[in-house]
């Protein structure tokens, strides 16, 4: 097992390792403008070798920030502050992050309703589901800013707008793979249950919803990302005022760049962490279930 | 008050036909197949219409979908500049910078197991991430213009095609190569005749997923900045003007373009693969 574990881990710390030494490498180049600049105002002759290297690696408005620069401002913002503090990235990535999971919680919810009517009805499948297909082709994202100003006009503020975009968002996929997982049973399982007398009821507790769960997550995972797209892209409109996508936007009117950086990853490490958690919870359900692959 | 029963009428009245249009025979046609969801999309349109005027919703809340269709119909000369900046010079430029970079890396990381295997995860990780959030970085350093947009566009649609291109280099399977391998074919050979046909399936699914991926980024990477033309950028800016038929008639634009972009590269896909068992009826 850990030879095989060994087999993944080296690749994968070798490309990481390549990407970071190509990042600092970058930084280098794009940042050694700005110290030419600055050593020809000062009328000095401008650093060179490491010196030059260490002074592209530790700008404070770098156009490419090092990594570790990176690295120090989201411990910084992360642990050095408290979480109640307007610099504080736990802040910002709470207001994001709640955000999207009262989306993702509504939209999913809402997406398995009409996924179960869809299933149960054929006039609603035959008028519902081209248009749900068709709408996953449409830069539904476009919308985000005209929801949240038009809730806001109604007098609607902060969490909500967002989340409904979110909701928004996270509600298509869900349907689309729900319907899909429904309907994998073949029909030698559907006339099994037949011959046991199942209610069309009982065939939907007993057979579709298990054989939809693979289906199911694999759409939650997408809605996941999609949602918190969602809720980021939502905190633009408003101008700066909280959220990973207001640090976003303030970072880039005031050029601070490292700010950027650090609120990137930020919503990286959010995203990866919320699919994670999908993927653990379902290969805890399709293992008890007896569906682990 | 007579708007609002029009609305209901015309809600239950083509409710009603679907439902029958359903049971009938004519729901295995192809023409009924058309025809039950356009009425569906008529009847929301007819509600959506009726609700409005009835119950005098603001048009700064939700406009009429005919103010929406005067709109469109009386600046398309401003949609269309939008369209040109936004979709073909954004969206497209990038799509098919971002997608031939990530074809041709596949094709380089072909040879390398260990390549495929690091960079495999990492690709997989990368393209759930919310990668809209580079739009300021690249605003930042390609400018205003359309450029920063394809930058956007480059690294959105990146992954998901290397991903897809890497698992459908691997479809061919062991009897087909070892066919090959009897024929003494070279590496190149085998791969022009057997593994890139054979891939097409896949590397046609990146390109879908990508599609919609372009015209996404490139939209919202104008809220950060851009020209005074563009399709997010003339979204953002009616926003202020409380123009919501505009930014409606673009959503129209985005839809229209986004639907056909999809169409375009499904019906490619059609011609090239074929032979697959899912393009067969």
């Amino acid at each position: 097992m850990s030879g095989g574990a060994m087999k993944h881990v080296l690749p994968v710390l070798t490309v990481v390792a390549a990407i970071i030494a190509l990042w600092y490498a970058a930084a280098v180049g794009l940042n050694r403008a700005w110290v030419y600049d600055q050593a020809e105002r000062a009328g000095v002759a401008p650093a060179s070798g490491m010196a030059l290297i260490a002074e592209t690696w530790s700008q404070e408005r770098p156009v490419l920030p090092a990594p570790h620069q990176v690295a120090v401002e989201l411990v910084k913002t992360t642990f050095g502050m408290a979480p109640s503090s307007k610099r504080s990235l736990v802040y910002h990535g709470w207001v994001t992050l709640s955000a999207t999971l009262l989306g993702f919680a509504i939209g999913t919810g809402l997406g398995i309703l009409l996924a179960v009517g869809i299933l149960h009805n054929r006039a609603m499948d035959m008028s519902v589901m081209p248009w749900a297909i068709a709408s996953q082709t449409i830069p539904i994202l476009a919308i985000a800013p005209m929801i949240i100003v038009v809730l806001n006009s109604v007098g609607l503020q902060g969490l909500v707008p967002k989340a409904i975009i979110s909701a928004y968002l996270s509600f298509f996929p869900v349907v689309v793979g729900m319907v899909k997982g429904l309907r994998s049973p073949d029909q030698m399982q559907l006339d099994l249950l037949k011959t046991y007398n199942a209610s069309n009821t009982e065939a939907f507790w007993k057979l579709r919803l298990p054989a939809s769960m693979p289906y199911l997550f694999t759409s939650l995972k997408v809605g996941m990302a999609a949602s918190l797209v969602g809720a980021i892209v939502g905190e633009l409109p408003t101008g700066a005022v909280a959220g990973l996508g207001a640090r976003l936007l303030s970072g880039s009117y005031y050029g601070q760049t490292v700010q950027i950086w650090a609120a990137l990853f930020a919503a990286a490490i959010v995203a990866a962490g919320m699919v994670m958690l999908i993927g653990v919870m379902e290969r805890r359900t399709l293992k008890r279930m007896g569906m682990a692959r | 008050m007579n708007w609002l029963v029009v609305a209901l009428g015309a809600w239950a009245f083509g409710w009603w036909i679907n439902t029958r249009l359903a049971r009938s025979s004519l729901a295995r046609t192809r023409g009924g197949k058309l025809a039950v969801p356009v009425i569906f999309g008529l009847t929301v349109l007819l509600l959506w219409e009726g609700l409005v005027r009835g119950l005098n919703v603001s048009p700064v809340i939700l406009p009429p979908p005919s103010d929406v269709v005067a709109r469109l119909a009386s600046s398309v000369p401003t949609l269309w500049e939008d369209f040109v900046q936004t979709a073909v010079k954004g969206a497209l430029s990038g799509y098919f910078i971002g997608c031939a970079a990530a074809f041709a890396t596949a094709i380089l990381i072909d040879r390398s197991p260990f390549l495929q295997r690091g960079l495999l995860p990492v690709g997989n990780f990368v393209a759930a991430l919310p990668i809209v959030g580079i739009a300021p970085i690249m605003v930042m350093w390609f400018g205003f213009d359309w450029q920063s947009k394809a930058a956007v566009v480059v690294v959105m649609v990146f992954f998901p095609m290397l991903v897809n291109t890497v698992a459908g280099l691997k479809a061919s399977d062991h009897m087909q190569r070892d066919l090959m391998a009897t024929w003494s074919a070279s590496y190149w050979q085998s791969l022009f005749k057997l593994r890139l046909p054979a891939a097409m399936p896949f590397v046609f699914n990146g390109l879908k997923i990508a599609s919609t991926l372009a015209l996404i980024g490139a939209i919202v990477a104008e809220f950060f900045g851009s020209p005074t033309r563009g399709m997010g950028f003339r979204i953002n800016a009616s926003i202020g003007q409380l123009a919501l038929d505009m930014i409606w008639a673009e959503i129209v634009v985005a839809a229209i373009a986004g639907s056909a972009f999809y169409g375009i590269v499904a019906m490619i896909e059609k011609r090239v693969t074929f032979w697959h068992p899912s393009q067969r009826t």
